[in-house]
């Protein structure tokens, strides 16, 4: 067993996993934080994709152990103070979501986007975006809704 | 009200808790004490199961228990029943051989299920797998629809591998009006096989009290209380009555969580075995394996016309893949599903097709988006737009002149159906004004300058959705009624709780039927809790699928609905000391005709529950259920335009532009139904351009069994998409709705198709990708050049 310990949304945790655990395992399993999802496994989907000191990360292809004393902010922690993140209320706004299963990879994905460049054009959401897949929305929305953000948060 | 009632874009109710990580999958829940499967698949695609040894999985660390088949027979579980019986044209039922969730004596596809591991984490599941030694008696593996006539046996009952030779329509007038045509136009067509891929991989648990002798069962499913009745009726041997069907939030379905899977029973059957709950979640490489596949046709077609370019008749001959054992409705997709289809828009007079359904080693395969609608609409667009270019005609101009006219309705078809209603011309004017059609000569020129090849594609379809008229189904081989329940329940405070048997996973119900119910009865929208997915809180259901949730779950709740207001004309007309025939209901009151005496909704639901001051003989309380059986089908249909343009030198296809225009009757929520039709085109799309299921002809290994390998639709891949409405409302159902959720994969494939091979000149089979564009447009280099 090894220790691992890392700051998940502001707080610490410290716990005593196998080796093989992954990131995603750790925060679903050990620490019951449900929000980011497993959908492929394999790092293609992108519906398990945290912050890992600041970028956005894989956390289905990470082991907990590469994270030890990382700064990990999921999809439980971008609100703040009971307000939706920018990103989160725009692709409410403008139905970036259906099942919701692709949702937390794709919204903390499009965080990370907009903290590197704040006026994607639509081909760099759409090329940003590559690593998340999304099967009921033919992304038109979620495309949408990331442009809405950008604007919002440039005010 | 008008910003949440009928008509209303409002943002949806499930919405915060999906952005915020605070949805609630199968994966998500664990329960106390809870165990977990991992299954031994085979690796190979047909063989004969010679020894098990399980004895060293059995020993290896945390394992509780394995499983064979053997064990299951042991206990006399039953086979995952086809819940359709076909009826072939020899008067003979569909050839049913059994399908065991763990396999008996033969494995028949990659991913078969030989034995379940039951340990104390996943990881040890898994590993324990690794032990267990089995030997294969290897037999030929079949793939391809082609070869199975004539290939090894899957199932020893059917012998060709074939389970059923099905017909619809009047082969003889058929073949009478193609020996008069001034034109015939053929095609051999393949309809690729796809594998659906829900972001979310099936999973379930199955946990048992002694206490009570009861089961509850957490599924990804897309119908908990089809999946109960499966497993108590057929399977398992349970009361309905012990058995608890939970599906929470479920990531997308598509049609591949309809059906009743082998994990999910053997997680139930497990459960009472180890006394202590028994988890699975699928990794995404057994999704691949073990989903029910979709599609997988090939056919022949042939179009008869006149001089002027009317259709006479149709003939379609078609070999459908079922895989390796039947699925839940996998008889009924590519026959009752697809060549009632066949009419499409067009007044054609006669149509015949004749469809073999046949056995391979390959996973099941059953309904996918659209399920045989999309087959039938990709023939006749595909064939239409062939004998438009044979023709010398405008190909709209072509499809202008063979839709069924708007005094036709209603129209009966040759194969069956009976359309209510419908208006095509419309929604083709608007679909070419909107694409500027007008223009597309000068923007092909302009592409060509560029060496590009532009093309553009129209696709005509139509569908039959809110599945189903039970006795017309009944009649036809289906073994349940596809009607839909709802309970409405106002609470004492004026919130009311909707419980019905339709099963939101991604379609937004928890919203639109809030809508719906606030608008009826006329309270806010805030105040209704729609409840789905439990067949604990809810009285009955038949599920998600074939776009019915609206037109029949929808009028279920309208019927409701309508209860609760006669009941509450009743006790308003108490309150009022005026007579009940007095008493009229409007926007949330009811008021004294001609006064201005009236009692709103809430105080009459309040009054239903505090009866101090109550009318005789009715009963307190204001909780009504309904169950709605629909009429007829609805007939959702609409024109899609597709633009491309192809690079002959890397053979890729740039979408440039892409119309809908779809008619859907009535819509309660527009951005939900522009979301649905954004889906599904993109689904579509990856049909026709990206996504193919292959397995290998000699070993019958799935090639695509992975992302690396099996091309889902990314987002650079899919343009934006521009959507336009016409409406007729649909005529026999309290909403007049329609349903438009598989709209756009029906739609978009001959679309793509018919743009590509205008583009490039000459025929392609889906997926169009670049390589195998670049091959056709570099042959034709090479023999311009020659």
């Amino acid at each position: 067993m090894l220790r691992v310990s890392m700051t998940i949304n502001g707080k610490q945790a410290t716990k005593e996993v196998e080796p093989r655990t992954l990131l995603v395992q750790f925060l679903r399993e050990h620490l019951g934080l449900t929000g980011t999802h497993v959908g492929c496994d394999t790092s293609q989907c992108g519906a398990c994709v945290v912050h890992v000191n600041g970028n956005s990360v894989k956390s289905c292809t990470l082991l907990a152990a590469q994270a030890d004393g990382a700064e990990i902010t999921t999809i439980e922690g971008l609100a703040q103070n009971g307000e939706m993140h920018p990103v989160q209320a725009a692709f409410r706004e403008h139905h970036g979501l259906q099942c919701g299963f692709c949702t937390p990879g794709m919204v903390m994905s499009a965080v990370d986007l907009l903290k590197k460049n704040a006026s994607p054009s639509e081909t760099e959401i759409r090329e940003w975006l590559e690593g998340n897949i999304c099967r009921c929305t033919g992304y038109h929305n979620i495309v949408k809704a990331i442009q809405a953000a950008a604007n919002e948060m440039r005010g | 009200m008008a910003e949440t009632g009928i008509g209303a874009s409002v943002r949806r109710k499930e919405d915060p808790r999906f952005l915020t990580g605070r949805g609630r999958y199968v994966d998500d829940i664990n329960r106390p004490g809870q165990l977990h499967a991992y299954f031994l698949r085979s690796p190979v695609a047909h063989a004969r199961l010679t020894s098990i040894d399980t004895s060293a999985a059995e020993q290896a660390p945390g394992v509780v228990a394995v499983f064979t088949g053997q064990d299951m027979a042991a206990d006399n579980v039953g086979s995952l029943p086809c819940g359709w019986v076909v009826t072939d044209r020899h008067g003979e039922p569909h050839k049913a051989p059994p399908h065991y969730p763990l396999a008996r004596d033969k494995v028949r596809y990659v991913g078969d299920h030989i034995a379940m591991v039951v340990a104390e984490t996943r990881a040890q599941a898994r590993d324990a797998v690794d032990l267990i030694d089995v030997d294969y008696e290897e037999l030929p593996a079949i793939v391809d629809v082609r070869d199975a006539m004539t290939g090894s046996l899957v199932h020893d009952e059917a012998p060709s591998n074939l389970c059923f030779d099905w017909e619809l329509g009047d082969q003889a007038a058929v073949n009478e009006a193609m020996g008069q045509a001034a034109h015939v136009v053929e095609l051999d067509l393949v309809n690729n096989r796809l594998i659906p891929n829900a972001m979310e991989p099936r999973a379930a648990i199955g946990d048992y009290d002694p206490g009570t002798e009861a089961y509850t069962v957490y599924s990804t499913s897309q119908n908990p209380h089809l999946l109960r009745l499966i497993l108590c009726a057929f399977v398992l041997n349970l009361p309905e009555t012990k058995v608890r069907v939970i599906a929470p939030d479920v990531g997308g379905g598509f049609g591949s969580k309809i059906f009743a899977y082998a994990e999910e029973t053997c997680c139930t059957w497990a459960a009472k075995k180890v006394g202590r709950p028994v988890k699975w979640t699928a990794g995404r490489d057994e999704a691949f394996v073990s989903d029910a596949h979709g599609r997988d046709h090939f056919t022949n077609v042939k179009l008869a016309l006149d001089q002027e370019g009317k259709f006479l008749a149709l003939k379609v001959d078609t070999t459908a893949n079922l895989g390796a054992y039947l699925s839940s409705f996998s008889t009924c997709v590519p026959t009752y599903l697809y060549a009632t289809l066949l009419a499409g828009q067009y007044a054609t007079p006669a149509i015949y097709a004749n469809v073999k359904g046949v056995f391979t080693t390959t996973a099941p395969v059953d309904a996918y988006r659209g399920a045989g609608r999309p087959e039938a609409t990709y023939l006749i667009e595909r064939i239409v737009e062939v004998a438009a270019r044979k023709l010398g005609m405008d190909p709209a101009e072509l499809r202008r002149k063979n839709f069924i006219q708007p005094d036709q309705f209603p129209y009966q078809t040759p194969v069956a159906l009976t359309y209510d209603t419908g208006n095509y011309e419309p929604s083709l004017d608007l679909a070419l004004q909107m694409i500027d059609y007008q223009g597309f000569a000068a923007r092909r020129a302009e592409s060509e300058r560029r060496g590009k090849l532009r093309g553009i594609g129209f696709s005509a379809y139509i569908e039959a959705c809110g599945i189903a008229p039970s006795a017309v189904v009944g009649a036809l081989g289906a073994g349940v009624g596809l009607w839909e329940s709802a309970q409405v329940r106002f609470n004492a405070t004026g919130t009311v709780s909707v419980m019905t048997g339709a099963h939101s996973h991604g379609q937004g119900h928890e919203t639109t039927f809030a809508q719906l119910v606030s608008e009826k009865l006329g309270i806010p929208y805030e105040n209704v809790e729609v409840v789905h997915g439990d067949t604990g809180a809810i009285p009955m259901g038949m599920g998600t699928y074939g776009s019915r949730s609206l037109a029949v779950g929808g009028s279920a709740i309208v019927r409701a609905c309508d209860k609760i207001v006669e009941k509450g004309r009743k006790i308003a007309a108490h309150l009022l000391e005026a007579s009940v025939d007095d008493v009229e209901f409007k926007e949330g009151k009811f008021t004294v005709v001609g006064t201005d005496r009236s009692k709103t909704m809430a105080e009459v639901a309040f009054t239903a529950y505090v009866p101090h001051n109550y009318p005789e003989g009715v009963e307190p309380g204001l909780d009504e259920t309904a169950f709605y059986d629909p009429l007829n089908f609805t007939y959702p249909a609409g024109v899609h335009i597709a633009e491309v343009e192809v690079d002959p030198d890397t053979g890729i296809t740039t979408i440039m532009d892409w119309v809908a225009v779809d008619d859907f009757g009535r819509v309660l929520n527009p951005m939900i139904v522009e979301g649905q039709v954004h889906g599904g085109i993109a689904q579509g799309v990856g049909q026709a351009l990206l996504e193919n299921c292959v397995y290998d002809k000699e070993s019958g290994q799935l090639i695509t069994g992975s992302y690396m390998d099996y091309t889902m639709p990314r987002a650079d891949d899919l343009p934006p998409f521009r959507v336009g409405m016409t409406t007729t409302e649909c005529t026999h159902n309290p909403l007049g709705v329609k349903g438009c959720g598989e709209a756009g994969a029906i739609a978009a494939p001959p679309a793509l198709i018919n743009a590509i091979t205008d583009a490039i000149g000459t025929e392609i089979d889906m997926p169009a990708t670049p390589e195998k564009v670049w091959r056709v447009c570099q042959a034709q280099f090479v023999q311009a050049a020659e």
